[in-house]
C-alpha cells in the first residue's frame, strides 16, 4: 500500500484518471443483488397478512408494530429465549472454542513432541470432513448417551474447530517470537503463565478471527441443533424459525411472524459483523498473515 | 512463516541457535496442554465416527410376525447395509443432484467472486467499500434464513421480482419451483451466500500480489482488463483452484436451503433432494438408523476422497519452519 501515492502521480501525469464506467456499473449491480433480499424483507416485516399478499413488494406496509407485538407474543415470547439461546450457543461456543484453538494452536506451534505430526494430520481430516457429515452420527450417539436435548448436546460439538486450530498454529508460529517465551521461562515464569499472560496477548486479533468463524460457523449449522433439540425452548433461532415457518405453510397467518422474526434474527449479526469488519481476514493460504 | 524467519533471525545467530531455542522447555508440558483438545476431537469426531461404523453392520431381526417385546432384535449384518446404499437408485440420485446443482453453482458463484475481486483491486473504479462490504454481507445471514428470504420471494403471490415483472410486461409469472427452474432457484441462494466469502479469499490473494508487475505492464502499454486477465488471474491460480475445491466439498454436503424450499415449494424439491437429506430421511425420520449410518459412512469416504486432494495440495508449504 505504500507504493500507492506514487503511483497516482504517475498514472496521472501520464493520462487523465477518469472514472471507469463498466467496472464500476458490474460492481453496483452485484451491491443491488445482494441487498435486495434484505431490502424485501425490511419492507415485508411492515406489512400485515393481506398486505403482504396484496400490495406491491416494495411499498411498505402498517403493520410494522403490530408484527413486532404479534412476534412477541407468539408462545409468550418464545422468540425472545431463541435468540438468548443463539448467543449462548454461538457466542459461548465461539468463545470456548476460540480459547481451544488458541492453547492446541500453540502447542503445535511453539513446542516438540511425540506425535505432532500424527495429531495435526488428524486435525487437518477434521477441517475437511465437515461438521455437517458429523451431526447424523453425533446425534446418534449422543442420543444413545442419554444426552439429547440438553444446551451441552449442541454446545460440545461446536467447541472442536480444526480449522481454529489450524489457523491459531499459523498465528502462533507468526506473532509470538520464541525468544519472548524463553525469556518468560528465564524469569520463571511456568508454561501455562507465559501461555495465559504472553503469547494470548500476542495472538489476540487472530482469536477474534477465529472466534467470529466459528460464530457463524455455529449460528449456520442447522442440522446439528435441529438433529439434538426437542423442546423449543431450547432452540436457536434458525430452527425456531424453520419450526414457525413449516407450521405456516399450514397456516398463512404466521407468515408475517416468520418475516418480523427474519428481520429481527438478520440484524444483530449484521451488527457484529460490521463493527468486527477488520477481523475478517480470508486468506485461506493465510502465509501472509501478519 | 516468513515472520518468523525474520523476527527470530538476529538475535538467534548464537553459536548453536537450534539448541538454544529449545533447551529449558519441560517435556511433559506440550501433553498437558493436548489434553482438553485430543479429549474434545475425540468425543466430537472418532467415537461418533465408529459408532457410526458399527451400527453400519447391524440390522434389525425380526422374530415372528414383529410383535412383543423380544421380537425385534439388533443383529451383526456384515456389509448387507453397504450393499443395500450401492444399489438404492435414490441414493446416487441424490449426489448426482447435488452434482448437478454444484454444475450450476460453483461456476457461477466463483465467476462472480472472480470478477468482483478483480473489480474491487482494479484502479479508478468508485464505490469500492460499499461493494466490499455490501457482496461480504450474506456471509453473516444464517443459510436457513437466507433461503427463508429467497423462499418467500420466489412464493407467486410475494414474490417482488413477479410483481416487477408484471408492472413491465404485464406477465403473470415465472414458477420458480417448476421441475428445472428450482435447480436454478436453489443455486441462487447458494450464490448469494457464497459469492462475497469467495470475493473476500480472492481479493485478499490480489491485494498480496507484488504491484510492480503491474507497472511495468502498463508501461508495456497493457490495461486494467488485459492486466486482470493476463496477469492477475495467472497469479492467483492457487487460490482458485482452493475455492473450487472447498466448494466443491460444500456442495456435495448441501441441506439448508433445499431443505428450506423441500418446505416452502409443496413438493418441487423431494425429501430426499441431496444425499444429506436423503441420509437424515432415513436416519431420523425413517427410523432406519443402520442404512442411515452406512449411508453417513459413503458420503464421508466420498467427501473424504475429495478433501485427500485438497491436503496434498496445501498442507506442504505452509508449515515449513517450525520445530518437528
Amino acid at each position: 500500500m505504500t507504493t500507492v501515492p506514487t503511483k497516482h502521480v504517475m498514472t496521472t501525469s501520464r493520462r487523465p484518471r477518469r472514472v471507469a464506467i463498466v467496472p464500476t456499473a458490474v460492481l453496483l449491480l452485484g451491491v443491488l443483488y445482494t441487498l435486495l433480499p434484505v431490502a424485501w424483507v425490511v419492507v415485508a416485516s411492515t406489512k400485515n397478512n393481506t398486505e403482504l399478499f396484496n400490495l406491491s413488494a416494495f411499498r411498505p406496509g402498517t403493520a410494522f408494530f403490530d408484527n413486532l407485538r404479534q412476534l412477541s407474543s407468539y408462545r409468550d415470547g418464545i422468540f425472545w429465549q431463541w435468540m438468548w439461546n443463539t448467543a449462548i450457543y454461538a457466542g459461548g461456543g465461539a468463545v470456548l472454542s476460540a480459547a481451544l484453538s488458541a492453547l492446541t494452536g500453540y502447542t503445535f506451534a511453539k513446542y516438540r513432541f511425540r506425535g505432532k505430526g500424527f495429531f495435526f494430520n488428524l486435525i487437518l481430516v477434521g477441517v475437511l470432513v465437515p461438521a455437517v457429515v458429523l451431526a447424523v452420527p453425533q446425534y446418534l450417539l449422543v442420543a444413545k448417551l442419554g444426552f439429547a436435548d440438553t444446551y451441552w448436546s449442541v454446545l460440545i460439538p461446536s467447541i472442536v474447530s480444526p480449522y481454529g486450530i489450524y489457523l491459531a498454529r499459523i498465528y502462533a508460529g507468526a506473532s509470538v517470537p520464541d525468544e519472548v517465551i524463553e525469556a518468560a521461562r528465564m524469569d520463571g515464569s511456568s508454561e501455562w503463565r507465559t501461555f495465559l499472560r504472553v503469547a494470548v496477548p500476542m495472538m489476540a486479533p487472530g482469536l477474534v478471527t477465529i472466534f467470529l468463524f466459528q460464530f457463524v460457523a455455529i449460528w449456520n449449522n442447522f442440522l446439528l441443533p435441529w438433529l439434538m433439540l426437542g423442546s423449543d425452548t431450547k432452540y436457536p433461532l434458525t430452527v425456531g424459525l424453520y419450526t414457525l415457518l413449516t407450521q405456516g405453510t399450514a397456516t398463512p397467518a404466521l407468515y408475517t411472524v416468520v418475516i418480523a422474526g427474519s428481520m429481527l434474527s438478520i440484524i444483530p449479526l449484521v451488527v457484529l459483523f460490521l463493527l468486527l469488519q477488520r477481523f475478517w481476514r480470508v486468506d485461506l493460504s493465510a502465509g501472509s498473515v501478519k | 512463516m516468513t515472520a518468523t524467519a525474520v523476527v527470530s533471525g538476529p538475535t538467534t545467530a548464537g553459536p548453536d541457535p537450534a539448541r538454544r531455542r529449545w533447551t529449558p522447555a519441560p517435556r511433559a508440558v506440550p501433553y498437558a496442554f493436548m489434553v482438553p483438545a485430543v479429549l474434545l476431537f475425540a468425543a466430537v469426531f472418532l467415537v461418533p465416527l465408529g459408532y457410526t461404523v458399527y451400527l453400519s453392520t447391524q440390522r434389525t431381526a425380526i422374530r415372528g410376525l414383529g410383535l412383543g417385546a423380544g421380537a425385534r432384535k439388533q443383529v451383526f449384518d456384515g456389509l448387507g447395509n453397504y450393499t443395500a446404499v450401492l444399489h438404492d437408485s435414490e441414493f446416487w440420485h441424490s449426489v448426482l443432484r447435488a452434482l448437478l446443482y454444484g454444475c450450476i453453482l460453483i461456476p457461477l458463484m466463483l465467476g462472480l467472486a472472480t470478477v468482483f475481486a478483480l473489480i474491487l483491486d482494479a484502479q479508478r473504479v468508485r464505490l469500492k467499500r460499499l461493494g466490499r462490504i455490501a457482496i461480504f454481507l450474506p456471509y453473516a445471514v444464517p443459510t436457513i434464513i437466507g433461503s427463508l428470504l429467497w423462499g418467500f420471494m420466489y412464493l407467486p403471490s410475494v414474490s417482488p421480482i413477479d410483481s416487477v415483472l408484471h408492472t413491465l410486461f404485464g406477465s403473470s409469472g415465472i414458477n420458480f419451483f417448476g421441475q428445472h427452474a428450482v435447480y436454478l432457484s436453489v443455486a441462487n441462494i447458494g450464490i448469494w451466500g457464497g459469492t462475497g466469502f469467495n470475493m473476500m479469499v480472492l481479493y485478499t490473494a490480489l491485494r498480496a500480489l507484488p504491484q510492480e508487475v503491474y507497472e511495468a505492464a502498463r508501461l508495456d502499454g497493457s490495461g486494467d482488463f488485459q492486466i486482470a486477465l493476463r496477469i492477475k488471474l495467472p497469479m492467483i491460480r492457487p487460490s482458485l483452484v482452493m475455492t473450487g475445491l472447498f466448494s466443491t466439498i460444500a456442495t456435495l454436503q448441501v441441506f439448508n436451503e433445499p431443505y428450506t424450499i423441500h418446505t416452502m415449494s409443496a413438493g418441487a424439491v423431494s425429501s430426499t433432494w441431496t444425499p444429506l437429506m436423503k441420509i437424515y430421511h432415513d436416519a431420523y425420520t425413517g427410523q432406519d438408523t443402520f442404512l442411515g449410518s452406512a449411508e453417513s459412512i459413503v458420503l464421508a469416504a466420498l467427501l473424504f476422497a475429495l478433501s485427500f486432494l485438497i491436503l496434498r495440495l496445501t498442507s506442504r508449504q505452509t508449515f515449513g519452519g517450525e520445530p518437528r
